[in-house]
């Protein structure tokens, strides 16, 4: 349900840019990506180094106007001064203190039982933001290159897509991808906007810097489209669990089960094209909507695979189903904690976080087998024009689905010189913390740019880690 | 005069304790410590990844001298400088040829970098680490490892390349070098020959993981100083690596750090254009660094800032051009030594210059500062926009990744 156009002029009004609404004087940096089609290329035209902007130019970008956010004191709380650790078990779960947050965080306004609800200008919503908060536009280029023009203006009738800050953040660097601001969207996906948002995690480059999303009821906080993003130098749970395949699309895209992971839920990867993948996705969530199924996306592996949680968390707690110990813990299981970062409000749940707290809480989150089953036959209903094979069941284990199939393959070895400077997924193969870098980086050998052999011959080296004697006490990770 | 094996090898397990020698031989990289302190210089300790490379054993290299391995064709120039590099106790980075057991000679790129004592700030080693120089066409003479300049197939490349994934097995190296030197009949043999980018970045990751080692295993915990480099800020690779060594001792040792004694990290950018190559700079004391003309309210501004654990930007006069940025991280008691080391005398140019320094306190995943990072840039030459990113927001990027990284990285290595 979109607002119609003759409501954009007042919805500007409230748009606190700063000078007159009607262009003149108000600039905003812009961030124009490049519109990839991932067609296989012959010529290797794609992501070739003709670039105008380097690869980790949007880090630099999101990071340095993040930091100087920080420094002007915009932000409720530093959340680098929150402790966090990463709890001893197989899967790694993160779990963070946050008392802060929970204090300062806008609350919710609106109905949690309904998926779809109207958008509603009375309620906050992103056009309200201070101007301070907001950090660049991120449109299509309109070449093929990615660009970057620091002092471009905002053009309200093109409605401008921005990312900006969030002021109570889970980690750094956390953001708000806004489409389509002044249209006022209200929070449900579409084509268009999930196509921006899987643009910017393949733009981004950066396995570390992951794009969420979550449906009314299924604790987003506002009803003003948005997706979130944040680094965190880690590896999440969820991308080491394993996963069963279920189909392939004619547009190439692999839909499977999520296995040995408490909330079941499905992942897409590959895809002919990233439109192809772009729209199974976002065809998966519209149905899921129209179904009045919340549920939670997260955008994971530099845009290589989305995960889709259909949940049912608030449903159960307004039957009350939801045992007291968990519901004290006051953790509402949104995207970054299903995907295993948790933030804990108490000191106590978070000395005494354990992988089996985290696991039994996530499991209350999750539908049973048969419910999901249920959903995913009204996914593939609805995407039914786009399934070739009927139910391929086959075993994948972690190696397997970790393994990039030929068009990944043909993608990273044309980024193979840009990924080799990519700061964090250099780290996470030399903290050896996850597991598909190792894979996926002997793939980026191909081009020895000068840095890439720099970075190569690095990580060749036995890290701190391997020399060093344990600490006592400590659970290290290898 | 040769000392004895038994005692030569005490002394350098006295220094470390008993299990340094295995660590260090985990390490794949070819190198010798040496301990100017006894007499005639001897090697002490020579990596498993050395002995394979020159065809000795541990007993026919431990307390020996290193000119051992020169020959006839050895450029006396080089053996010159390394020694003036000893007698002045500070570090030296040289191409030079060497000769096998066999009497072969190759070239290698050889990095020496001092270790000092705390106690009187002598030097108590030299690490050497070597690494073998893949010789091609000097007329081709270029910027270092590229396909276009390697005149020999891009086999040659591949081959490189090839070589840092399979992790270096010695006997590869030796292939490579002899074979292409074979391959390459237009190239004497002691035709001076310059290492590649690639052979440097090897020299220093090799140079700071050794002493990284050492650090840990001195008895004398944080007795050692050293200065490591990083490449240009936005080489995050090697940044974080080194990062995550220096995490490693900034977490467990920050009380163990001696206020005067600082661990210091600085670019590759700024060596160069000081004026003196980074490898002069890796292993300068702090008694080399001296006051300068610098106006006592700066330095008074970053010590409030800093104690105060604030972020602040200062504009300072420093010396030399540097005409990028650089990146340097001090440990959280050595904000007087961050002043010193900006204002560092490299002698070689005392030209002036006005610079931009931002710092920002870092915190690790427990939520407590754990060093400041220091980001400079030059005034005159590189005050301009890179790609319609502004000077500032550049250093601030670095902050952030250096903020997420150890944030990111300690996280997993905590205790709590």
């Amino acid at each position: 349900m979109q607002l119609a156009a003759a409501a954009i002029a007042s919805e500007a009004a409230a748009f606190q840019f700063t000078g007159d609404l009607n262009g003149l004087g108000s600039k905003l940096a812009l961030y124009a990506f490049k519109k990839v089609n991932k067609v296989i290329p012959d010529n290797g035209s794609v992501g070739s180094e003709n670039k105008e902007l380097p690869v980790e130019f949007l880090d630099s970008l999101l990071l340095g106007e993040w930091e100087d956010r920080m420094q002007r004191g915009l932000f409720r709380y530093d959340v680098t001064a929150c402790e966090t650790k990463v709890i001893p078990g197989k899967y790694g779960f993160i779990a963070q203190l946050n008392e802060g947050r929970h204090l300062k965080k806008r609350p919710t306004e609106f109905r949690v039982d309904k998926v779809l609800q109207p958008f509603d200008e009375n309620k906050f919503n992103f056009t309200k933001v201070g101007q301070d908060e907001v950090l660049f536009q991120f449109e299509p280029s309109e070449n093929n290159d990615a660009q970057f023009f620091p002092n471009a203006p905002i053009d309200i009738d093109n409605s401008p897509s921005v990312v900006a800050i969030n002021v109570s953040p889970i980690e750094y660097g956390h953001v708000l991808l806004i489409p389509r601001i002044l249209e006022c969207l209200p929070q449900r996906i579409d084509r268009e906007s999930f196509s921006l948002a899987l643009h910017m995690a393949v733009e981004a480059g950066n396995p570390y810097f992951r794009l969420g999303y979550n449906s009314l009821g299924a604790f987003a906080t506002i009803n003003h489209l948005h997706f979130q993003a944040y680094y965190l130098a880690m590896p999440f749970p969820i991308e080491r669990a394993p996963s069963k395949k279920i189909t392939t699309t004619s547009g190439g895209v692999k839909i499977s089960y999520i296995l040995n992971y408490p909330v079941r839920g499905l992942v897409f990867e590959c895809g002919n094209t990233m439109e192809d993948l772009s729209n199974v996705v976002s065809d998966s969530c519209i149905c899921l909507q129209e179904n009045n199924i919340p549920y939670n996306m997260l955008i994971a592996d530099s845009g290589k695979r989305i995960f889709l949680f259909p949940q049912c968390y608030a449903e159960k707690q307004a039957l009350g189903e939801v045992s007291a110990e968990i519901l004290d813990t006051q953790v509402n299981p949104a995207v970054w904690e299903i995907s295993g970062h948790m933030v804990l409000k108490r000191k106590d749940d978070y000395e005494g976080a354990s992988e089996g707290n985290a696991w039994r809480l996530l499991a209350e989150v999750s539908l049973s087998e048969e419910r999901l089953e249920e959903v995913k036959e009204l996914i593939f209903e609805s995407i039914c024009c786009l399934i070739v094979e009927n139910k391929v069941v086959t075993e994948t284990t972690i190696e397997e689905s970790a393994v990039t199939p030929q068009s990944h393959e043909d993608m990273d070895a044309l980024k193979g010189s840009h990924h080799a400077i990519c700061l964090c997924k250099i780290v996470c193969y030399g903290v050896r913390a996850f597991f598909q870098a190792r894979v996926r980086l002997c793939m980026w050998v191909e081009a020895p740019s000068p840095s890439f052999c720099l970075a190569r011959v690095v990580l060749d080296q036995p890290i701190a880690n391997k020399v060093l004697p344990q600490k006592e006490g400590g659970s290290r990770k290898t | 005069m040769e000392p004895q094996l038994g005692f030569v090898e005490q002394s350098f397990d006295l220094r470390y304790t008993g299990w340094v020698r295995e660590a260090l031989n985990e390490l794949p990289d070819c190198f010798t410590i040496t301990d100017p302190c006894i007499s005639g210089h001897p090697i002490v300790f020579a990596s498993n990844g050395f002995l394979k490379m020159v065809g000795y054993s541990k007993d026919e290299v431990i307390g020996k001298n290193g000119r051992i391995f020169q020959g006839p064709e050895t450029d006396r120039r080089a053996v010159m400088e390394i020694r003036e590099a000893v007698r002045a106790e500070r570090a030296v980075q040289v191409s030079l040829l060497n000769y096998r057991k066999d009497g072969t000679p190759f070239w290698m790129l050889f990095q020496m970098c001092p270790v000092y004592s705390k106690e009187d700030g002598r030097v108590i080693n030299f690490v050497g680490v070597q690494v073998p120089i893949v010789l091609r066409k000097t007329r081709l003479s270029g910027l270092g490892i590229s396909r276009n300049e390697i005149n020999l197939c891009e086999d040659t490349v591949l081959r490189c390349c090839r070589r840092e994934v399979c992790s270096d097995s010695i006997l590869e190296l030796r292939r490579e070098s002899v074979s292409s030197s074979h391959d390459d009949r237009d190239v004497e043999i002691n035709e001076p020959c310059d290492a590649s980018e690639l052979e440097k970045t090897k020299a220093s990751a090799a140079t700071s993981n050794i002493l990284s080692v050492l650090t840990h295993y001195s008895e004398l915990t944080g007795r050692l100083m050293f200065l490591f480099s990083v490449k240009h800020c936005q080489d995050w690779p090697q940044l974080l690596i080194l990062l995550l060594l220096f995490l490693e001792h900034a977490i467990h040792r920050t009380d163990a750090l001696l206020p005067d004694m600082p661990i210091v990290y600085a670019s590759d950018a700024f060596m160069k254009l000081t004026g003196y190559a980074r490898h002069e700079v890796l292993g300068q004391n702090c008694r080399f660094l001296s006051g300068i003309d610098t106006d006592p309210t700066t330095q008074f501004q970053i010590k409030e800032c800093i104690r105060s654990q604030q972020a602040c930007t200062v504009r300072i006069l420093n010396y030399r051009l540097m005409t990028d940025c650089f990146l340097q991280i001090i440990s959280l008691e050595l904000l007087l030594f961050l002043t010193l080391l900006l204002f560092a005398a490299f002698r070689k140019d005392r030209t002036p210059f006005w610079n931009f320094l931002h710092i920002s306190p870092v915190r690790n995943a427990s939520g407590k500062v754990a060093f400041f990072v220091g980001i400079q840039i030059d005034d005159h030459c590189n005050y301009r926009e890179l790609h319609g990113l502004r000077p500032e927001m550049r250093q601030l990027s670095v902050v952030g990744a250096v903020k997420v990284a150890v944030r990111s990285l300690s996280m997993g290595a905590s205790t709590s």
